[in-house]
């Protein structure tokens, strides 16, 4: 895999945070803590660790696959889209309106290109995602199969099914991360639902457990790239990603409040004060 | 017209599990996936022949349907199979983000739908599952009537590109529809030709009303018997023709009234010709265990059931 070039991808995630918050502000309503919190994985995913065509097949012969499990951060998945290629970027005006191709959460019937099944009712990406893996087996496509998971998705009973799944099929052609940003909308995690040692869980589970830094998009690469060396042994593989809820804008960073509420106008411009305009607003 | 009788009787579940096999055969992108329950579901000889292309998923059907819907995409054609009960109204949600709302290529095979489950009870027996799927965009609904339509619908719907839910039964049923005969989504079938009333059958119901249709012919009646095989798309257009000639109707089906064939069949009725209809179903309430012609007797599903309804239809012209 080529050498990353770092200070692009920060340029990139600047402006992606700055798409996030003018969406979420234009409309009135969507979730900026998560999106702002996954900025780099979006990044780090689509602009160096894909192998994809944003041209984009449906049944994604011989490409990875991405699956957005926690549908409600669409923000983050629309702007990384468009910006790089997908759709083009003056779209991202259009999210939640009526007519849209940008739901409230990634849908397929209005055709939006990157997007290959709804998310939003939470649990189910794991599931869908362990069915891509299986089927690029079936058809020995040896691409890889990503997907992104809310912690406090944990909670529900279904992604345990699949975890159980994952693990006796050996479905090896799959990289599964958590959000930990340890935040739901209630509360914290350990307040609304404690998720006890989530790392010792999935690792009982029988997947290959790593730890990443989801801020630190060097970093964040590099375990990535140690994740797709895991793969292929006869177990998933299970990013853990600590994040900060809301990264990147100092009033939002760090708490459950933001989860899914929008800026004021003078929020907004304070937000935008501190996120570099780098690639040209839509 | 022949009249319709039989020499076998077998369970509808077991033509899916010929319909699965036959597919296994001819088509390379049909795979399987069930909750634990090959046995009950007639998939072993899919399994067995198959086995890089079934997928035991054990007792967890959401994640069954995550998957399939999943499997979609790369060309995959999914069969998942379990109880109708554990089909829909556990995964409904699942079934609605993931597959309808998607737009996924999966083949919801449900069996042990309605009471003619029999001693397992009110917990299995499931009699709202075709009004949830009805409900759906995007969703087919079909519930054969016997082995060899069930055996047909099955290899057809792989040729359908969208969601099915295809409903079968656990007891064995009489078997009075030809082999081999062409399943075409959304086309019902005339079984009798009739000019008093029209009957309108769907699943193990459709035998139900060939017996009803003999009671009526005792008393002069002559009933039109029409197997709706297909609940969605309904076929409108022979409903109303077979009405325009009867001049009433009575709908029989294994389930709850509310939100199944019967409603589909009222409200087609209401906006194109009003016509009286009388429905056979059960009445806002759950099973129990028994036999299962015993709890069709107990639940007004019988024959004469049948028969009793299409005497009020004609008196109400």
């Amino acid at each position: 895999m080529s050498t990353p070039n770092i200070e692009d991808l920060q340029k990139i995630s600047s402006q992606v945070r700055r798409d996030i918050v003018r969406m979420v502000h234009a409309v009135q309503s969507g979730h900026p803590g998560g999106s702002l919190g996954c900025t780099e994985f979006f990044v780090a995913l689509y602009f160096h660790i894909l192998k994809h065509n944003n041209s984009f097949n449906p049944d994604a012969v011989d490409e990875d696959l991405f699956f957005l499990s926690n549908g409600h951060i669409s923000p983050v998945w629309y702007s990384v889209l468009a910006r790089s290629g997908y759709f083009p970027v003056s779209e991202l005006n259009t999210f939640r309106k009526l007519d849209s191709r940008l739901q409230g959460h990634p849908a397929t019937e209005e055709g939006l290109p990157g997007i290959r099944i709804a998310s939003g009712s939470l649990g189910q990406g794991l599931s869908a995602a362990l069915g891509a893996a299986q089927a690029k087996k079936l058809n020995n496509d040896s691409s890889t199969v990503y997907v992104l998971m809310g912690d406090g998705e944990q909670d529900e009973g279904q992604v345990w099914e699949a975890a159980l799944y994952g693990a006796h099929h050996k479905v090896d052609n799959i990289i599964a991360t958590i959000d930990y940003n340890r935040q739901q909308i209630d509360g914290s995690t350990d307040d609304v639902m404690d998720l006890g040692d989530l790392k010792a869980k999935w690792e009982a589970f029988g997947w290959q457990v790593i730890e990443s830094d989801g801020n630190e998009i060097e970093g964040l690469i590099k375990s990535l790239e140690h994740a797709k060396t895991l793969c292929g042994k006869g177990k998933p593989v299970l990013n853990l990603m600590r994040t900060e809820m809301g990264y990147g804008v100092d009033f939002m960073v760090g708490t459950h409040k933001w989860h899914g509420i929008a800026p004021s106008d003078e929020e907004l411009a304070n937000a935008l004060g501190q996120l570099e305009e780098t690639h040209g607003d839509y | 017209m022949t009249k319709l009788t039989y020499t076998e009787k077998k369970d509808t579940r077991s033509g899916f599990g010929a319909g699965l096999h036959e597919l296994g055969k001819t088509n390379e992108n049909v795979v399987a996936l069930c909750a634990d329950l090959t046995g009950s579901l007639k998939m072993g000889d899919f399994k067995n022949d198959f086995p890089d292309r079934f997928f035991q998923v054990g007792i967890a059907e959401a994640n069954m349907m995550g998957l399939a819907a999943g499997m979609t995409i790369g060309g995959k054609i999914p069969f998942t199979g379990t109880f109708a009960n554990f089909s829909t109204g556990r995964v409904y949600d699942q079934i609605r983000q993931s597959i309808a709302y998607s737009e996924k290529n999966v083949k919801i095979c449900a069996s042990h739908a309605g009471l003619t489950l029999g001693e397992d009870g009110a917990t299995h027996q499931i009699l709202e599952d075709l009004g949830m799927m009805k409900m759906l965009p995007n969703m087919v609904v079909i519930n054969p009537c016997d082995y060899n339509q069930t055996k047909a619908a099955t290899i057809a719907i792989a040729d359908h590109h969208g969601p099915v839910y295809l409903r079968f039964g656990r007891p064995k049923w009489p078997i009075f529809t030809p082999e081999n005969q062409k399943f075409e989504i959304g086309k019902a079938i005339q079984l009798v030709e009739g000019s008093d009333v029209s009957i309108f059958a769907t699943g193990h119901m459709v035998w139900m009303a060939i017996e009803a249709e003999a009671i009526l012919a005792d008393k002069g009646i002559n009933a039109e018997i029409i197997n709706i095989h297909t609940i969605k798309p309904l076929d409108e257009e022979a409903i109303l023709t077979s009405v325009k000639k009867t001049g009433c109707a009575v709908s029989a089906e294994e389930h709850q009234m509310n939100g199944g064939l019967g409603d589909s069949i009222a409200q087609t009725l209401s906006r194109n010709l009003p016509t009286p209809l009388e429905m056979v179903a059960v009445d806002d309430s759950f099973g129990e265990s028994g036999k299962p012609e015993e709890l069709l007797g107990k639940y007004g599903l019988s024959s004469q059931s049948i028969a009793d309804a299409a005497l009020r239809a004609i008196a109400r012209k």
